[in-house]
């Protein structure tokens, strides 16, 4: 049996193809991903391993939790902490180190990286063995900096030369005066690094005379665990913690490891939705061969072989196809997974350089879901081949499509339809993440339900295509007539499309409806022209607002000031702001009372109003962070969202507090209003800083369009996977159909039907049953995108639905083009037919 | 051997092959399927090709219906000359100007007995003459049969159907391979009536192939072919003489 098997394998090969194929995107996408990560993975590990080569223990500050009317805070690790762990037994020296947001300019002003891997820190004396210098010397004092190596290649800085960098706020430009290597992980992460000397650093960090890590090395013959013994005995157990250089590498292997496991699982996700699609088709494939074959193995069963035997051959070809995709899609999972690297390269995000790692579960996993998966989808067709009577041997015809009654298969779609959009519907109603679980669920149930009632839903959907291809003539008539003839077989070739479209659908819908939604949301709360914020989300400095309310032209300007308080037992977010400014700024509904924020007035948002049980006039008392209490009076409650929230307080109030003031950001209103010209002003104002950025509304609504526009696109790209294996189901199903009709077509020709006829008429089916997964696709992805809106609705006020004709017009076409594509091959193949022998090829 | 035509009983020529050749392969392996074939099918004439296996007989058909390329020769039907027609002339040729009714019946199973008929008008644009179809579908019985499809028919009935869409276009000429080829012996005879009736009522030209003596006896003329050549040709037969003829060509293949 198993030679048999391999002849049959060897004698479709372009089915066969296609088949492999299929199961060789999904293998490929699976073993990509994992190759992929465990490589990205592994070199993070091996370079941040390397970064923690100078630190033997690190002594950091114990945050002192929130007790009462206390807030949490830090403590400071003094530079009588430094000097101790010094002198204690078995270390060799220790290094303080500082930290902080450093944004660099390159030579045109602009700012380099993203804003959130831009780092500052210090320079430990002369020589600090952590960045070893690559040319120049170390930095010293406020005018002199020193940047990573692999920076300065990027902006093409050399020593001398001078950098612009604002750390909160104001512009500095020292000298650059070292260039230095290093393995941190950041820097190797694609971030970049600037060095001061140890005072100017602390300073401009905000954090004189402290450090945020004490580094302490060990002296040769002494252990890593002896040294933190020695340390934890010698230092205040209560302020501080010491970790061993073998734990920290540990730590951020696995805090990688985890970070990379999301995105691990998101590519597996596509991978999955690949993978089932490609399960149709290999189902499709196999019913397809063994319907073709149904005379060869009715012959072997005449001949004696048992039903198992036929199905077991029918096993073996899928474990050949099977294990043949493995092989092939663990190949090209390889390319894939250094492309994907390669690909972030390109896109900036610079990866640290290691071997690709393709480890043994890779291969496993790669050869079992190619040969489990391709063997699931033939079992079925396996068994069908094994109730062939043998007296189909003697007969001509080919295995009749199966006109069992579909009266079951209709039943439990209905059941299982109903079942899911009533829970999809249930879901909607209920409130944020109670929803999500009964949602993800009914979404499941109604695309399997769905998927069986296609069958059902081929006949009415595709009648209703009729007046248009009547314009066609004949080759549309049985174009049309064709692609209902075996709906079971036009239902899983155009599932494969209808699931691909029904993500793409959803998420398009979601994501412009969120979009639009919190894009109202922010625009419409603000009044202020400009929003001043630093490029990576950090602290402004106060100079910002001081120096934007001295402008000419400004008329209104209030920072958003954050600081942490107690009321109730509770830790709570205060917002000072400008009392006789914010009214001017913003446009807050106001629910209850007045907006007024003056002197012990303030306001707050309905959630926090709710969780207190505020209402206008209830007074509370807080605790601030310097331990001092105050009593202050609600007057009035507004409607929070995503950018102003919580409990808004004149900062004349607050700010006496306040150790440190972090301003989130600052808004301005001007007299002149948004234009290029005050944008101008206030840049120019702020000593053109690359780390600040003044955004008008429009900005605002941009920033958050490309956010997701860039979500958007990713997910398109994963999902173009789903659509290839769809293409591939329709040219198999294309032509099997051909196949089978080939008598027919002979006939057709004959009597008259020229080639393009026929080509028409092949297109005509591909198209219309493309178009019919394409239509049932985009119906579900609106529904899915509705009902996923209605849940975050709850949580969002000013959610509203939008539904992207243009980009559903798209997909249409998309479909469209799947059809016209998939029909080439098989359209050329029924023109080119011999008509004679198709005729007599009973 | 009498390869000419007899004189002339009828003036017009529906379909004529002159030296019709059809070669296979080369060298070694060339199998020669017609050998300088002549013949006329004349208008309003009921023709059957017979011969054993092998003879010809199909290929004949096949290349004077146009469905089938020839080595050397001609072949004209009405005025059109073939041979120089490309794919898709041809294709509008067979679709204008030929009936055909196959040994499979090849009717299409999505369309009913009445779309089936109407195919060869549909495929070329045309309108049905409604008259002429009334009465073509009169003929054949099929009137309580037309919003059937084929899978609700019988063998006979499906036969019919083909038989009444090779008529309902008018075609100069039909060609039937085979016709009763897969029908009992009456469903058969009722084809076989049908086609004489268009012949003589219609004024219908039919060639048809047969290796059915009985079939044969309803022509008005049978050819026979042998090994590519037509060896002889008989008038007004009856299934005993064509049967007679036939048992010849085995004798002779038994000694040769």
């Amino acid at each position: 049996m198993f030679r048999t098997a391999l002849r049959n394998v060897l004698a479709h090969k372009a089915r066969l193809l296609m088949t492999v194929l299929a199961v060789m995107l999904g293998v490929a996408f699976v073993s990509g991903t994992l190759v992929f990560t465990n490589t990205i993975s592994d070199a993070f590990q091996k370079s941040s391993a390397k970064g923690f080569d100078q630190v033997d223990v690190a002594v950091t500050a114990k945050y002192q939790e929130s007790k009462g009317d206390q807030v949490g805070r830090t403590p400071d690790l003094t530079q009588a902490l430094l000097e101790r762990s010094t002198k204690v037994p078995g270390a060799a020296g220790a290094i303080g180190v500082v930290t902080g947001f450093t944004a660099m300019a390159d030579k045109d002003g602009k700012l380099i990286g993203d804003g959130f891997q831009s780092q500052g820190g210090n320079y430990w004396g002369d020589k600090d063995p952590r960045y070893p210098l690559k040319s120049g010397s170390a930095p010293q004092g406020k005018d002199q900096v020193a940047i990573d190596s692999e920076t300065a290649r990027r902006a093409g800085y050399k020593v001398g030369d001078t950098l612009r960098l604002s750390v909160d706020g104001p512009v500095l430009a020292p000298k650059i005066t070292g260039i230095f290597t290093t393995d941190d992980g950041n820097v190797a992460a694609g971030g970049s690094l600037a060095l001061f000397d140890t005072a100017t650093a602390q300073q401009l960090f905000g954090k004189v005379g402290t450090y945020d890590e004490i580094d302490v090395k060990a002296a040769s013959g002494t252990s890593q665990t002896t040294l933190k013994a020695a340390l934890d005995k010698a230092l205040p157990q209560n302020l501080v913690e010491t970790t061993t250089g073998k734990k920290l590498a540990d730590d951020q292997a696995e805090r990688i490891a985890s970070g990379m496991s999301g995105l691990r699982q998101g590519l597996l996700v596509f991978a999955g939705i690949a993978l089932f699609v490609g399960t149709f088709i290999i189902a499709n494939t196999f019913t397809m061969l063994v319907a073709q074959r149904t005379k060869e193995l009715a012959l072997l069963r005449a001949v004696g072989a048992s039903r198992r035997q036929v199905t077991r051959s029918v096993l073996i070809e899928a474990f050949v196809v099977g294990a043949v995709a493995g092989v092939t899609g663990l190949v090209a999972g390889i390319g894939i997974g250094a492309g994907l690297r390669s690909l972030m390269g390109t896109l900036g995000a610079t990866v640290p350089d290691g071997p690709l790692v393709i480890s043994p579960g890779t291969i496993v996993a790669a050869l079992a879901v190619g040969i489990v998966i391709t063997m699931l989808a033939a079992w079925l067709p396996g068994r069908r081949a094994a109730k062939i009577p043998p007296v189909a041997a003697m007969g001509s015809l080919h295995a009749q499509p199966t006109t069992k009654s579909l009266v079951l298969r209709n039943t439990l779609g209905a059941l299982f339809s109903a079942a899911g959009i009533a829970t999809v519907l249930a879901a909607t109603t209920m409130s944020g993440s109670d929803g999500q679980a009964p949602m993800g669920l009914g979404a499941v149930l109604l695309i399997i339900g769905v998927f069986i009632l296609t069958p059902l839903l081929s006949r009415p959907l595709i009648a209703a295509a009729a007046p248009v291809m009547r314009i066609f003539g004949v080759s549309g008539k049985l174009a049309r007539q064709n692609s209902v003839r075996n709906p079971r077989r036009t239902a899983a070739t155009a599932s494969a499309l209808m699931i691909g479209l029904t993500l793409i659908t959803g998420m398009t819908v979601m994501a412009g409806s969120l979009q639009k939604s919190i894009d109202k949301m922010a625009t419409a709360a603000i009044r202020a022209d400009y929003v001043v914020s630093m490029a990576n989300g950090n602290e402004l400095s106060p100079d910002v607002e001081k120096k934007l309310g001295r402008i000419d032209g400004v008329t209104d300007v209030s920072p958003m000031r954050n600081a942490n308080s107690r009321i109730d037992g509770e830790t709570e977010f205060l917002t000072g702001v400008n009392g006789t400014a914010i009214g001017k700024l913003t446009d807050l509904k106001v629910d209850e009372g007045t907006f007024a924020v003056g002197g012990t007035r303030v306001v707050v948002d309905d959630q926090r109003a709710e969780q207190y049980g505020w209402k206008a006039g209830s007074t509370f008392t807080v605790a601030y962070e310097d331990g001092k209490k105050q009593k202050l009076t609600v007057s009035g409650i507004y409607e929070g969202n995503e950018l102003i929230s919580g409990i808004l307080l004149d900062n004349a109030t607050l700010t006496p507090h306040l150790s440190d003031k972090a301003d989130m950001m600052v808004m301005v209103k001007t007299s002149d209003g948004a234009s290029d010209a005050t944008k101008d002003k206030l840049e120019k104002a702020l000593g053109s800083n690359p780390a600040i950025q003044v955004q008008d509304k429009k900005d605002l609504s941009n920033e958050i369009a490309q956010m997701f526009t860039l979500i958007l696109n990713m997910v398109y790209g994963l999902l173009a996977m789903a659509v290839i294996v769809a293409v591939l189901g329709v040219i198999n199903t294309l032509a099997m159909s051909v196949f089978e009709r080939s008598q027919e077509i002979g006939m057709l020709r004959a009597i008259g039907l020229d080639r393009k006829g026929i080509k028409r008429m092949v297109r005509l089916e591909s198209l219309v049953i493309s178009l019919f997964g394409g239509v049932l696709g985009i119906g579900l992805g609106v529904f899915f995108g509705w009902a996923a809106g209605e849940l975050l609705g709850t949580s969002m006020a000013t959610y509203e639905l939008v539904l992207p004709w243009g980009r559903m017009a798209l997909f249409l076409l998309l479909a469209a083009t799947v059809g016209v594509l998939a029909a080439l091959w098989p359209a050329r193949r029924a023109a080119r037919l011999n008509m004679l022998a198709a005729i007599k090829s009973e | 051997m009498t390869t000419t035509p007899l004189a002339d009983r009828t003036t017009a020529v529906a379909a004529r092959a002159t030296d019709l050749s059809k070669i296979y392969g080369q060298g070694e392996t060339q199998v020669v399927a017609l050998d300088r074939v002549s013949v006329d099918f004349r208008q309003a004439e009921f023709t059957a090709i017979m011969g054993p296996s092998g003879s010809g007989k199909s290929t004949l058909m096949h290349c004077v219906a146009g469905l089938d390329t020839f080595s050397s020769g001609s072949v004209r039907i009405g005025d059109t000359e073939l041979g120089s027609l490309k794919d898709k002339q041809l294709t509008k040729l067979r679709r204008d100007k030929i009936g055909f009714i196959f040994q499979a019946f090849n009717l299409l199973p999505t369309l009913t007995a009445l779309e089936n008929i109407t195919l060869p008008m549909d495929i070329a644009g045309r309108k049905a003459d409604k008259q002429w179809l009334d009465s073509v579908i009169r003929m054949v019985g099929l009137a309580d049969r037309l919003g059937h499809r084929p899978s609700q028919l019988s063998g006979g009935q499906q036969q019919r159907v083909a038989v009444a869409r090779a008529l309902a276009s008018r075609p100069e000429i039909i060609f039937g391979d085979e016709p009763t080829g897969n029908l009992d012996s009456r469903s058969g005879a009722e084809v076989l009536g049908f086609l004489r009736n268009s012949v003589r009522e219609l004024g219908q030209t039919v060639v048809m192939v047969t290796h059915d003596p009985v079939a044969a006896a309803y022509a008005d003329r049978v050819v026979f072919l042998a090994d590519g050549r037509i060896v002889d040709e008989v008038y007004g037969p009856t299934a005993d003489s064509v049967l007679d003829r036939m048992k010849q060509f085995d004798a002779k293949g038994r000694t040769s």
